[in-house]
């Protein structure tokens, strides 16, 4: 199964690449990886996607919390959640395709942020289904260059992650 | 305040951290603290002949004394050398810190010479690595490296020093922190109550119960502890091969060791139990033989201070994460208190059944009148020290000959590389020992293949004076792999045999020591006798035995506990 994960880490140079090693030393998944740092300047935030058994992903959660930098984790998926994916992506836009697009762009609420005579960059935020299903959408023969920021994430309610 | 170079700070800090020995090889990154090693006499420094062989005596020392082994080395290839050793103390959490010159840190990234991403190197085989970015933070960096090396689930910690960060010339106040700041770092200190009474109350429940303990034990200085518990519960016990010595394997509830080539009293006991009681050990493949048919009717109670360790291969019924000794301490009490008693009944018809299984096969080896075979020097050795010796060893049939026929009765006395598997690891891990026990018999059992992968420290033991007995099990061949390629590979003998061995005796002589070579079985005792009472020397015994002796029982691979190799014909 899909999971989100969210990890509180010192904010400290060779933190990211020991969790980036255990995933490859241990032979787990990295989907999507995105870490920035947070109010707190002594603490980054890093979001991975991952899949595995369950078993897999205790595995994950107990390796990466053995990790000094590791100072806390939570396992998104195990509750109610939001999670946002950005992309950017650049279209093929000429003639009756720019308004195609347009609408396209505006069901997905997305928008349209540069233009050139043959070009639409599009920005749009939200689940990487939503994404894929825009890609979809467009159809992939338009599909110039896509950049997507990977999966950040964040319980809904009360629940907050910090020290 | 004090005012100190990073050097003095560095060497200050590990007299304050209490140090008495490190092990090591100079080269340039690392003068400028040699240089300040040199101007005091509170370390020692033990001048060995190859890094590799530096962070084994560590290792051996930190096995021995319980104590984290300190190593200290240059950078580029000094550093890289030493990776053999800091994944055989990883993979056996061994504590150690092991101190590695680094070039100027203006210099770092652009290939300077004997410039090595260090951290980058050994991060997947380390607890844990720390970088010097200020000389300032020295004595807190050393601080916090020894605490994470020793607590916990112990292992290696490295930590890169920049040569500018010891420059002679810049002084720093100088103060050494009592206590380390970890917020992220907080290993258990005692086990969760409920589940603890949980599994007492299984336990004493039981039909079928087997105690199956590990290096945990040994590491969590938890043997007392253990044997309290066994004995009062008056079950079964089984360790593996890194747990003997944690309980006494002279005594009757003990059925020997476990797993591969665990026996088979041991292994029959496990397959069949209804509870199983894991403490300090992690159920490795070397152990469990194939996990979907590990143990079919058995529920599992693991305790283990690593929660990363619990239902990872297997999966534990009752979790309990946690200091070994404070979880045994407070089971002992609640089995004490209980009003609940084992079933006696249950228990006897228990062992019954395993005293059958032990006369059935117990440990046997087919014996000759004149070849001589490697079990009988070990149970001569045995006797012969009163199985009161260290014996380190390394790794192949020879060190499997060593764990089942040489009978340990305390913990920190049998030393080898078990998780890695590391030859080379026998001569140096001794001189560890040895240096701090100088009083006490230390053992090397050894292969001639496994002997010539560190050989050249027999130049440090004539330096230091270090006279351990090196018992070479010759069978002019890399026994262990052949014995591989005779069940698995219609005994083609691929690289196996060792053409062209040195003359031991010779070469033991040219370091400045004695060799004695022994080749009839008539003689094999009383020779044994002479080298043990040459008491100051260091004594290279090269015994020629038989060449085709297999290692058994073992498991038969992808099998079950219990389906086993008895003999080169018996397969149960
Ligand atoms: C550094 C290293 N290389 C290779 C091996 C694989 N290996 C395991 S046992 C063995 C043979 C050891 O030969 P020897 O030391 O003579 O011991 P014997 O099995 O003959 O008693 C080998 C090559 C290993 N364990 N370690
Ligand atoms: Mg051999």
């Amino acid at each position: 199964m899909r999971r989100i994960i969210s990890v509180l880490l010192e904010n400290e140079p060779g933190a990211l690449s020991r969790v980036v090693g255990l995933f490859s030393q241990r032979n787990y998944n990295i989907e999507t990886l995105t870490v920035a740092p947070t109010e707190d300047e002594t603490l980054s935030r890093l979001t991975v996607t991952t899949t595995g058994s369950d078993k897999v992903i205790e595995q994950i959660t107990k390796q990466l919390n053995k990790l000094i930098e590791v100072v806390k984790l939570v396992d998104l998926t195990e509750g109610a959640h939001i999670e946002r994916e950005l992309m950017l992506i650049k279209l093929k836009a000429t003639g009756s395709q720019r308004a195609e697009i347009k609408r396209t762009v505006d069901i997905f609420r997305g928008q349209i942020v540069d233009v050139t005579s043959s070009v639409y960059t599009v920005q749009l935020a939200g689940d990487s289904e939503k994404l894929d299903g825009f890609i979809q959408a467009v159809g992939t023969s338009g599909v110039l260059e896509v950049v997507r920021s990977g999966v950040s994430g964040i319980a809904r309610g009360e629940k907050v992650l910090s020290l | 305040m004090e005012l100190l170079s990073g050097a003095d700070m560095l060497i200050r800090s590990l007299q304050d951290e209490g140090i008495e020995y490190i092990y090591g090889y100079p080269g340039g990154a690392a003068l400028h603290i040699y240089d300040a090693l040199f101007r005091q006499d509170k370390v020692k420094h033990i001048l060995v002949r190859h890094e590799q062989a530096a962070v084994h005596m560590a290792d051996g020392y930190a096995r021995a004394t319980g104590k984290p082994g300190t190593v200290l080395v240059t950078s580029g290839p000094g550093a890289t050398n030493t990776i053999t050793g800091i994944a055989t103390a990883f993979m056996d959490s061994i504590p150690m810190v092991v101190l590695c010159g680094q070039v100027a840190s203006t210099l770092i990234g652009e290939d300077a010479f004997q410039e090595t991403d260090m951290i980058g190197v050994s991060r997947p085989v380390v607890k844990h690595n720390l970088s010097v970015r200020h000389p300032e933070e020295i004595p807190e960096v050393i601080r916090k490296a020894y605490y994470i090396a020793a607590t916990g689930r112990p292992g290696p910690v490295v930590v890169d020093i920049p040569k500018d960060m010891t420059t002679p010339n810049e002084r720093y106040e100088y103060a050494y922190p009592k206590k380390v700041k970890l917020r992220s770092y907080n290993p258990a200190i005692r086990g969760h109550a409920g589940q603890i009474k949980k599994a007492v109350d299984m336990l004493l429940a039981a039909r079928r119960p087997v105690i199956y303990a590990g290096g945990g034990v040994v590491l969590g200085k938890a043997s007392d502890q253990l044997t309290e518990l066994v004995r009062k519960l008056g079950y079964p016990i089984t360790n593996t091969l890194m747990g003997i010595g944690c309980y006494p394997a002279s005594d009757k509830q003990h059925l020997g060791w476990l797993g591969m080539h665990g026996t088979y009293e041991a292994n029959m006991a496990m397959h069949h139990a209804d509870l199983i009681l894991a403490i300090g050990a992690r159920f490795d493949d070397r152990v469990t033989n194939a996990t979907e048919k590990f143990c079919p009717g058995a529920r599992i109670i693991h305790v283990d201070i690593d929660p990363a360790s619990i239902s990872k291969t297997v999966e534990a019924d009752v979790p309990i994460v946690g200091p070994v000794d404070a979880v045994l301490k407070e089971m002992l009490s609640l089995v004490k208190e209980s009003k609940q008693k084992p079933d006696a009944d249950a228990i006897a018809a228990w062992w019954k059944q395993i005293e059958e299984w032990r006369a059935f096969h117990g440990m046997r080896y087919e014996t000759s009148d004149d070849v001589i075979k490697p079990q009988e020097v070990i149970e001569i050795l045995h006797r012969l020290t009163n199985g009161e010796a260290f014996v380190t060893s390394d790794v192949g049939q020879h060190q499997m000959f060593a764990a089942q026929y040489y009978k340990f009765d305390k913990p920190n006395r049998w030393i080898n590389s078990g998780g890695l598997g590391t030859m080379g690891f026998g001569l140096p891990a001794a001189m560890g020992v040895k240096l701090t026990h100088p009083d006490d018999e230390v053992l090397c059992i050894t292969g001639e293949g496994s002997i010539q992968m560190n050989i050249q420290e027999l130049s440090t033991c004539k330096q230091y004076n270090l006279p351990v007995k090196i018992i070479n099990l010759n069978n002019q061949a890399l026994g262990m792999v052949k014995q591989w390629q005779d069940m698995n590979y219609e005994s083609r003998h691929s690289q196996s045999y060792m053409e062209s061995l040195p003359d031991f005796i010779k070469l033991a002589e040219s370091y400045g020591h004695k060799g004695v070579r022994i080749e009839k079985k008539a003689e094999l005792e009383s020779k044994l006798k002479e080298v043990l009472a040459m008491k100051d020397e260091l004594v290279f015994v090269d015994i020629y035995v038989d060449r085709f002796e297999h290692v058994y029982p073992m498991q038969v691979a992808r099998g079950s506990m219990k389906d086993m190799w008895l003999s080169k014909t018996e397969r149960v």
